[in-house]
């Protein structure tokens, strides 16, 4: 199928909309993405045809839920290259992902003196989490550095890994700076000291094709509504040898086999992470999106966006007040770009790009030791999507033209 | 540009674009560091007083045009001001960002054209660091030894 970008827009109610009086021109895509009018009409045919509980009920309903549930496991399972469904688990959302890493296997598994290895780009959800369990179990934090492109430091890789590192944890792709880290590479560093590797997805999983399988990777987390789902469902996809030896992460229904009162034994995997009812109608919703997603063609999304996202970083190179932030014009770079203005601080370019009707972010953007690194509190943080088109990034331009005018700031 | 004019008032980007008191006082008897690290404003309040009175208030920091010109009409209306009066001013900017009206008995100098800001949520703590600074600094001026107070908002 050809990639029409007019047609793909019109699948967005969204973006048919004005905001103070302007078209809409959103650039905030790596917060969260906009939802295709698809999957906005399977929530609503969920909860007015099909609602019921899953896994519970013998009813019609029931069953049907139950189908539909199951159906986006499958679905899933297929979308990044699982063996099985089984190693397929739904959370809230990736930062509930990597949390059950690390408090069932890191829990498990860590003793004094270990050492997981992270890197200094990650997002604040691929690090408190590690934090946490590293006090808990006596273990060490160790940091791959990031340069100067934004790229990470390996020279001294060897220094940072060895036999102590038991789980090495890393960004597929910076959700500032949109730089694309050397996943294979470090997957099988981990894997040559015997250390797990979990890839903090979020960003990664939106942009580009992936398959765990050919990662090799032991687990995986994303978030459903940074790919056109809705918000409300994470997955964390773990290798079944892992998953089966792992102790549960939340106690509750539908993740038991038998309970007695003192003592229980665990549903199989994936049940035994699914504690409770759970998002049931986002669940199902999500299967549309990710439908969706492949009718388009993951390598024609980021096809797109690498062209989109090529064209940015070169206006914004081209205005002599931007500093862009990361990897360079000729690197690779995927959809998000962080930059700032001299003299106007992010949190005021980004209100007047807002009375513009362009969306884009400013902060710290959950990585407060990277803007450190940077040496800069905040930045701006324009970030792409399929849907995104040239003329948008032409409207975002001059409307960042006019905020350094409206700022007294020559261009 | 389209509505921004409303939020940054002409009066708002003269302070910014031409700050009042900034700079640095060496022989400042109070010290009040201030930081939204949420936002990454930050600023030093400089003070010295004489008795009750404040003779001089500097300030130096970066930060959102808000902020920056928040700082400068607090600069602009703190000199020469008797420390009760500045107790109630600071006290009178917070209470106007939380939708209260200005008493008419205190000159409060330009911050009054901040209240504009109310209708961006965000932007309130952008516009009331300072003033909260110097609530903060001038909470230990009691001490007759100069005082460092740094806190984050
Ligand atoms: C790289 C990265 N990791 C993790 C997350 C956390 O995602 P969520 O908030 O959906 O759990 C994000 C989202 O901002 C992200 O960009």
């Amino acid at each position: 199928m050809p990639f029409d970008i007019r047609a793909i827009r019109r699948d967005f109610p969204i973006l048919q909309t004005t905001v103070r009086g302007k078209p809409l021109v959103y650039l905030d895509n790596a917060a969260t993405s906009q939802t295709p009018q698809c999957v906005i009409d399977a929530l609503t045919h969920y909860y007015a045809q099909s609602n019921a509980n899953i896994h519970r009920g013998l009813h019609y309903l029931a069953e049907q839920a139950t189908l539909a549930y199951e159906e986006t496991r499958k679905r899933v399972a297929t979308f990044i290259g699982a063996r099985s469904s089984r190693e397929v688990i739904f959370t809230r959302n990736a930062t509930e992902a990597l949390n059950l890493v690390a408090q069932s296997y890191g829990r498990a598994t860590l003793q004094p003196g270990d050492e997981i290895l992270l890197t200094e780009m990650e997002h604040h959800s691929n690090l408190i989490p590690w934090q946490l369990i590293a006090k808990e179990r006596g273990a060490v934090l160790r940091f791959i550095p990031v340069v100067a492109t934004g790229a990470l430091d390996l020279s001294r890789i060897d220094t940072l890994i060895g036999p102590r590192t038991k789980i090495v944890a890393f960004t597929m792709l910076s959700n500032v700076m949109g730089t694309i880290t050397p996943v294979r590479e470090l997957i099988q560093r981990a894997h040559a000291v015997g250390a797990v590797a979990v890839i903090d997805a979020a960003q990664g999983a939106a942009h580009r094709p992936l398959s765990v399988a050919e990662f090799d990777c032991d687990f995986l987390a994303f978030s459903a509504h940074k790919m056109c789902g809705p918000t409300g469902v994470g997955i964390l996809y773990g290798k079944a040898e892992h998953l089966e030896q792992m102790p549960p992460f939340l106690g509750g229904g539908e993740m038991i086999h038998t309970v007695e009162l003192t003592h229980s034994t665990w549903a199989e995997i994936p049940h035994k992470f699914e504690a409770g009812t759970p998002n049931i109608a986002d669940v199902i919703a999500f299967r549309v999106a990710l439908d969706y997603l492949a009718t388009i063609g993951m390598d024609k999304i980021w096809a797109h966006e690498e062209q989109l996202t090529r064209y940015a970083a070169q206006r914004l190179a081209a205005m002599k007040k931007v500093t862009i932030y990361g990897p360079g014009l000729e690197d690779l770079r995927d959809a998000v770009i962080a930059f700032n203005v001299k003299g106007i601080h992010p949190h005021d370019v980004s209100q007047a790009l807002d009375f513009e009707g362009v969306a884009i972010r400013a902060g710290h953007h959950c990585c407060q030791p990277l803007m450190r690194r940077l040496g800069v509190a905040a930045t701006n943080r324009a970030s792409i999507a399929f849907y995104n088109t040239f003329e948008e990034i032409d409207l975002f331009i001059s409307a960042l033209e006019r905020t350094q005018q409206f700022f007294g700031v020559a261009s | 540009m389209n509505g921004l004019d409303e939020l940054y008032r002409d009066v708002i980007l003269d302070h910014f674009k031409s700050p009042r008191g900034k700079g640095i006082l060496h022989d400042a008897t109070i010290i009040a560091e201030g930081k939204n690290p949420l936002c990454g404003d930050e600023l030093t309040l400089y003070v010295t007083l004489d008795g009750e009175r404040i003779v001089q208030l500097r300030w130096d920091g970066h930060g959102c045009a808000l902020c920056m010109a928040s700082a400068s009409m607090l600069a602009e209306s703190m000199t020469q001001q008797p420390l009760d009066t500045v107790q109630h001013m600071a006290q009178a900017v917070l209470d106007m960002m939380h939708g209260a009206a200005l008493p008419t008995h205190l000159r409060m100098g330009d911050i009054e054209v901040m209240e504009g800001v109310k209708k961006f949520p965000v932007r309130i703590k952008c516009v009331l660091l300072p003033w909260t600074t110097l609530q903060e600094g001038m909470k230990h001026h009691d001490a007759h030894t100069a005082q460092h107070v740094s806190f984050s908002y």
